[in-house]
């Protein structure tokens, strides 16, 4: 299993869990008095879920059993995965505090971030599409 | 990769990257306070990320990887396969364009009943591949 997919399935398995967590605690505000910032997670927990482990899983696994590239590719296609990973998840950490924060407390500043993660995460999207879609292909 | 699971990837791909288009453009009408402008693209986001992306992505990867019949020489019904893929496809851009017509809930309605006609195309195609590895020895 090449390195960076090693890299995505670790990460991707720590968001299943915190957003499991997330998922219980935007739950157990039905049942109990909770801060005002759990009522702000529910975004948050769908897309740590839908995004930080389901769609980077994905990735890990695409990067390690799509149908190789030729050896003058490589390169390019490491330095893009790369990419993919450091903006895909620079821009989820991003959101999972700028989401919250500006649902409590609009601001330029949280205004800002959020615009950050959007930028990120739609890079990250070009990115994977560009590694993956030369190596989809029949051998 | 067989050819039906290049067209399932490759349109996965496509869906993914639109369905991450409208999710920034939504993340950035939020920021800049407008977020009832961003409520009409949830539908298609949704519907691209979840069915577009995911489920096709799964599918083209099953027809590619799933035990084969023959001694690896067939993958069994592939016209089931195409099947599920031509209508996949369509309920997806159906359901996904839903606001367009101003929440008309036939839109909708038409595009899950080809989802669901998909799905079961899917599951009737790649059933009998679900098999033990001794099976596949003993046909070689």
């Amino acid at each position: 299993m090449p390195r960076l997919t090693r890299w995505f399935i670790k990460s991707a398995l720590l968001y299943f869990a915190v957003s499991m967590l997330a998922g219980v605690a935007v739950s157990a505000q039905g049942v109990m008095r909770l801060p005002p910032v759990v009522a702000a997670l529910m975004p948050v927990y769908v897309h740590l879920f839908m995004v930080g482990w389901i769609t980077q899983m994905i990735f890990g696994v695409a990067h390690w059993m799509f149908p190789r590239v030729a050896k003058e590719s490589a390169d390019r296609v490491q330095r893009l995965a790369l990419v993919t990973y450091v903006t895909l998840n620079v821009g989820l950490l991003v959101r999972a505090v700028a989401e919250p924060a500006f649902a409590l407390r609009p601001g330029p500043v949280w205004a800002g971030m959020l615009i950050l993660s959007a930028g990120l995460q739609w890079i990250s999207a070009l990115a994977f599409v560009a590694t993956a879609w030369p190596r989809v292909r029949e051998r | 990769m067989p050819r039906l699971s290049r067209w399932f990837v490759r349109a996965s791909l496509v869906y993914f990257v639109a369905g991450f288009t409208l999710g920034a453009v939504m993340l950035t009408l939020k920021a800049v306070t407008w977020p009832q402008a961003a409520g009409w693209l949830m539908t298609p986001h949704i519907e691209f990320l979840l069915i577009g992306w995911t489920v096709q992505l799964t599918m083209g990867v099953a027809f590619w990887i799933l035990p084969r019949f023959d001694g690896g020489r067939s993958r069994g019904s592939a016209g089931a396969a195409w099947l599920a893929f031509a209508l996949l496809n369509v309920g997806v851009i159906l359901a996904a364009s839903e606001p367009l017509f101003h929440g008309a809930g036939f839109t909708r309605l038409s595009g899950r009943a080809a989802e669901a006609s998909a799905v079961a195309a899917f599951c009737l195609h790649a059933w009998p591949r679900i098999r033990a590895a001794s099976a596949q020895k003993r046909e070689r």
